[in-house]
């Protein structure tokens, strides 16, 4: 007997997802964690370059110096401090999961603004001194 | 690789309007989600508005009426009406959760209701759980033992029994796993924060015999560990259950066991 509500029978279209869910803090922050990943394994090349520079002698070190004092450049370092540290206390926040602590929802919505909270800090500390 | 936009097939379009015609003071607009397997349509989005002063509280109220006097093609599952059943378990305002408990004036303005995310549509807001169930099962969740039947039932003591709350509680609507981005990318992977939840309600059972083999069973690449504690289970479970936390509780007890 032909059933056309049978599962498999006709091709069934796929229920909305990131169209209509709202988007949550702690969505954001999950993502920034993923990101702050990312940048900071592309920015690991930028201290590469740093490093490689002084083995190419003093000219060499003086000129990515120079580059880096640039005022975009500086822009750029900065906020690779913030996405630094903003994956350094993510990680904390993460640990503080894992030992099982922090799961009520008034937590996890503290936790993630002080995740963003002491980024902001320590990034505009470290500039500063 | 995660599909972040829907198939072509599954692009909602403009559907059709029910204005209401009568001016009232409490008029709620509501913009639902609808596709029937019997045209070869795209989905659509329909708009009905309602008399809120001739309506029950709650969003299940309101389809309900919608279906009753508006269109009786509007389908969607529903059968408690108190938050026991999980029947009727949808997005609304882009949360998962459970019409029958989801007050209409929690929502300002129109009220957006979808199926579940993430899922094959079987008609309307009724989407096809089969893989979640399928997940449900492969958990194993039942008693399970090694040694003689005892000759009455399996005792427990109260603290022993305590172990087991916030989680023996769960009602199986699949708000939680149809909420979690990691479940949307990794539906056959991945056993979502319901099926992680039962799993963790039998390996904290005191009765049960086979905690090391259920372990074993999830100790896996992706089946619990593609958790990212994002959290959206445990905002959206309307029972107020913390899946994210049974699934931390799991991987402690696979990284803690000899």
């Amino acid at each position: 007997m032909a059933n056309k509500n049978k599962i498999d029978t006709i091709e069934r279209p796929m229920s909305p997802h990131l169209q209509v869910y709202k988007i949550s803090f702690t969505m954001i922050m999950s993502m920034m964690h993923r990101i702050s990943g990312f940048i900071l394994y592309l920015g690991s090349f930028l201290f590469l370059t740093w490093y490689l520079s002084i083995f190419f002698g003093q000219d060499a070190y003086n000129y990515v110096n120079q580059l880096f004092s640039l005022s975009i450049v500086k822009l750029a370092l900065f906020l690779f401090t913030w996405i630094f540290f903003h994956h350094l206390f993510g990680g904390i926040r993460h640990f503080i999961w894992d030992v099982g602590l922090g799961f009520d929802l008034n937590s996890i919505e503290w936790l993630a603004r002080l995740t963003i909270l002491f980024s902001f800090i320590s990034a505009s500390l470290l500039w500063i001194l | 690789m995660a599909e972040l936009t829907l198939p072509q097939n599954s692009k909602v379009q403009k559907g059709k309007e029910y204005p209401l015609e009568d001016d009232c003071e409490n008029k709620k607009g509501f913009s639902i989600y609808r596709w029937s397997p019997d045209n070869d349509e795209n989905p659509r989005t329909d708009y009905y508005e309602i008399d809120l002063s001739k309506c029950g509280p709650m969003v299940l109220d309101a389809i309900i009426k919608i279906k009753n006097e508006i269109d009786p093609t509007l389908t969607f599952r529903r059968s408690c009406r108190e938050g026991i059943c999980g029947s009727c378990a949808m997005n609304i305002d882009g949360v998962n959760t459970l019409a029958c408990t989801k007050s209409i004036d929690d929502v300002k303005g129109d009220i957006k209701i979808s199926p579940l995310p993430h899922q094959p549509v079987i008609k309307d807001l009724v989407p096809d759980l089969t893989n979640f169930y399928e997940q449900h099962k492969s958990v194993q969740p039942w008693l399970k033992t090694k040694s003689d039947q005892p000759e009455k039932e399996w005792y427990q003591s109260k603290e022993d029994r305590e172990k087991v709350d916030g989680m023996y509680e769960c009602i199986m609507c699949a708000c939680c796993s149809t909420s979690c981005p990691s479940y949307w990318w990794n539906p056959d992977k991945y056993l979502g924060p319901a099926a992680l939840l039962q799993a963790n309600r039998w390996i904290k059972d005191s009765r049960d015999e086979y905690k090391e083999e259920r372990l074993d069973e999830l100790d896996d690449a992706f089946k619990v560990y593609s958790c990212r504690t994002i959290m959206n289970c445990a905002k959206s479970c309307p029972k107020g259950l913390s899946p994210a936390k049974a699934i931390a509780d799991i991987k402690k007890e696979l990284a803690t066991r000899k």
